[in-house]
């Protein structure tokens, strides 16, 4: 669309959003953001074992993948060890979280500045640095499942709670203390403070840092890299070795799944909260 | 006199090293309107924080309603709060905001709705259940928060600086509606705030408080005509100030020197004055009237000046009197223009006479005890 430019009409910031150039930036962001994305998921549906150029429509590839049990395995696995690993963080970040709202404590800041170090670790040092703590401590490496999947879940709590931690604290500082102190001067007891009060407030971070958490032990490489065994093959790691092999469509197909399960957690996220929201106010 | 309802016995609260609250003690009576006043940071919300428990006091006894509250925490007091802040809870609506405190101590569903039923169209907020506080103006804000309180119908409702958040129209309309709340309900109000004229307009008993201390409790007429001290006499009103010294005493009256002129100036004294002692004479802006320097001899209590500014406040006009004698001196009078017909000429610069009654003039203890 083309616009009208007249040099003389002084423009409003909020303007910038009809001029061209804007608008441009604006597509190429997307562009750039999300057409590998397309392309794999439309290449998901290629006839074509080499999966180089478009031959034509099929799921044979889905139906491929569905019966591959390595890729099945490694699914649940993913799955079970993201389920877990929000629980632990979400626990763990919460009183992170808490105690670096609510107490004054000598050497806070240092505190807080270790508790939030993993964000800024490279992933590779951590993943060593567990390879070498795990062996060291001589953890058990035949344990049944889901027992065998531990160390993996432990070392995804380890990267993933910071995260949960802060967003949660970023809540925090907004909450009204005289909220709470208005409950428990209307009658409420310290858990009724807590569900009525607290935890709605901090509901919008819990689940947002919750699915934040999910999704980066669900895509998590580096570091499940160097903490999985030849039992416990998550996700990633099964896709890895299987471009290692050829890159068929199989490949992109199991992506596409990954990819959809992260959006429907994300949709049923915001759907949870939505409906939380609109169900209050009926006594 | 009825029983109280608060009993405050040498009430301290440190907060490290500094006092808020020094040995207070006070007794608020049953269904009584009762303000607490004072600058900020004058203590008067930790003895609220402490009256409703968020504070532990160090030393002194609470007793409301003849129990010892020592170790009742907060949420099993008798007493309810209006914060400051409002303090509406934002995911629920108006009708839950007032249902939360029945809920939470078990009142049956029915109950619940129709006591907020009660209480929306006593605060006149009917129709605005399904509201959520972020759709409310700042009044009805005001009026869901005292609603949510009054619906435990406590035996005390603690108000914290309820209407500074309010514009000034608002505010006054408020003040009228708090009174009569107060009035219609029996309920015991204590209100605490910064603004005088809030708590003079709406109180039966005022306690001013400064340094964590209790300066004076009086009725608002008894505040504002007789205080016992300078920072009473200060806070409450606008009052002039001027060293004196006790020279005479002839029954009521006695009589002083001030070093401004020879004149000597009558007051009616207190009991335990005595002579050569050195006091303050305090004379409120609007007792005092202006005449032109002419008529010089007419008057008992009178000082020569000139006028410095004049502040024009619509009802009355604000007079800044220079004391000649004592360039420092600038006395305030007020002069209201319905009768100031005669004065409609004074000017800045202008040479004038102040005077005053004696039985309009205060004595006060120079020092602030």
């Amino acid at each position: 669309m083309k616009i009208k430019n007249n040099d003389k009409a002084p423009k409003v910031s909020l303007d910038y959003f009809y001029q061209w150039w804007f608008k441009v930036i604006l597509c190429v962001t997307f562009i750039f953001l999300y057409a590998p994305i397309l392309v794999l998921i439309i290449f998901s549906f290629n006839d074509s074992r080499r999966n180089i150029t478009w031959r034509g429509f099929t799921f044979k590839y889905y139906e491929k993948a569905a019966l591959n049990d390595g890729l099945i395995d490694a699914f649940i696995n993913s799955l079970t060890i993201g389920i877990f690993n929000t629980l632990g963080s979400l626990i763990l970040g919460i009183l992170t979280a808490l105690l670096l709202w609510r107490f004054r404590f000598p050497f806070k800041a240092v505190y807080e500045g270790i508790i939030l170090l993993p964000v800024v670790m490279p992933e590779i040092c951590i993943g060593v640095a567990l390879l070498v703590f795990f062996n060291q401590i001589g953890w058990a490496n035949n344990l049944p499942w889901p027992l065998s999947l531990s160390k993996i879940t432990f070392a995804h709590i380890l990267f993933s709670f910071p995260f949960v931690a802060i967003i949660i604290r970023a809540r925090l500082a907004t909450f009204n203390l005289e909220q709470e102190e208005a409950a428990f001067d209307l009658g409420a007891s310290p858990g009724q403070v807590f569900t009525n009060v607290f935890l709605p407030h901090i509901r919008p971070a819990l689940i947002v840092s919750g699915l934040i958490a999910f999704t980066l032990s669900l895509d998590d490489f580096v570091i499940t890299f160097f903490t999985s065994g030849p039992d416990t093959i998550t996700v990633p790691i099964k896709i890895y070795s299987m471009v290692r092999f050829s890159v068929t469509p199989e490949v992109n197909a199991a992506s596409t799944i990954l990819l959809l399960i992260t959006l429907c957690a994300a949709g049923i996220a915001l759907w949870v909260h939505r409906a939380k929201i609109s169900r209050i106010g009926k006594l | 006199m009825k029983n109280p309802i608060i009993k405050i016995e040498g009430i301290t609260k440190k907060f490290g090293i500094k006092n808020a609250l020094e040995e207070i003690d006070l007794s608020i009576y049953e269904g009584e309107f009762f303000a607490i006043v004072g600058p900020s940071g004058c203590g008067k919300t930790t003895l609220l924080r402490v009256l409703a428990g968020f504070e532990v006091p160090d030393s002194g006894l609470l007793f409301i309603d003849g129990e010892n509250m020592r170790s009742i925490p907060p949420n099993r007091r008798p007493l309810n709060i209006v914060f400051q802040s409002y303090a509406l809870f934002p995911h629920m609506t108006v009708l839950d905001n007032i249902a939360f405190g029945l809920k939470v101590t078990g009142v049956p569903i029915k109950e619940c709705y129709q006591r907020v039923k009660m209480l929306l169209k006593l605060v006149k907020l009917s129709g605005l259940d399904h509201r959520f506080p972020h759709q409310l103006s700042g009044g009805q804000l005001q009026r869901v928060a005292l609603a949510r309180a009054l619906v435990k119908r406590p035996k005390v409702l603690l108000l914290d600086e309820p209407l500074s958040a309010l514009d000034a129209k608002l505010r006054n309309e408020m003040r009228q509606e708090l009174v009569r709340l107060q009035k219609s309900m029996g309920i015991t109000f204590i209100l605490v705030t910064h603004d005088q004229q809030e708590a003079l307009s709406t109180a039966d008993r005022i306690a001013v408080m400064n340094n964590g201390r209790i300066k004076q409790v009086a009725s608002p007429t008894n505040l504002y005509e007789s205080p016992s001290n300078k920072f009473v006499a200060g806070f409450i009103g606008s009052i002039n100030l001027i060293k004196c010294e006790v020279r005479q005493i002839e029954g009521e009256l006695c009589a002083v020197t001030t070093g401004l002129t020879k004149d000597l100036f009558s007051i009616k004294g207190k009991n335990e004055i005595s002579v050569g002692q050195s006091y303050l004479m305090g004379v409120r802006p609007e007792k005092i009237q202006l005449t032109k320097l002419t008529d010089i001899d007419q008057y008992d209590n009178k000082l020569a000046g000139i006028i410095n500014n004049i502040t024009y406040l619509g009802r009355s006009s604000m007079y800044h009197v220079k004391v000649s004698g004592d360039e420092n001196i600038v006395m305030n009078v007020s002069m209201s223009h319905s009768d100031r017909s005669e004065n409609i000429d004074l000017c800045i610069g202008e040479s004038v006479l102040m005077h005053w009654t004696a039985g309009s003039a205060l004595l006060l203890e120079d020092h602030d005890s």
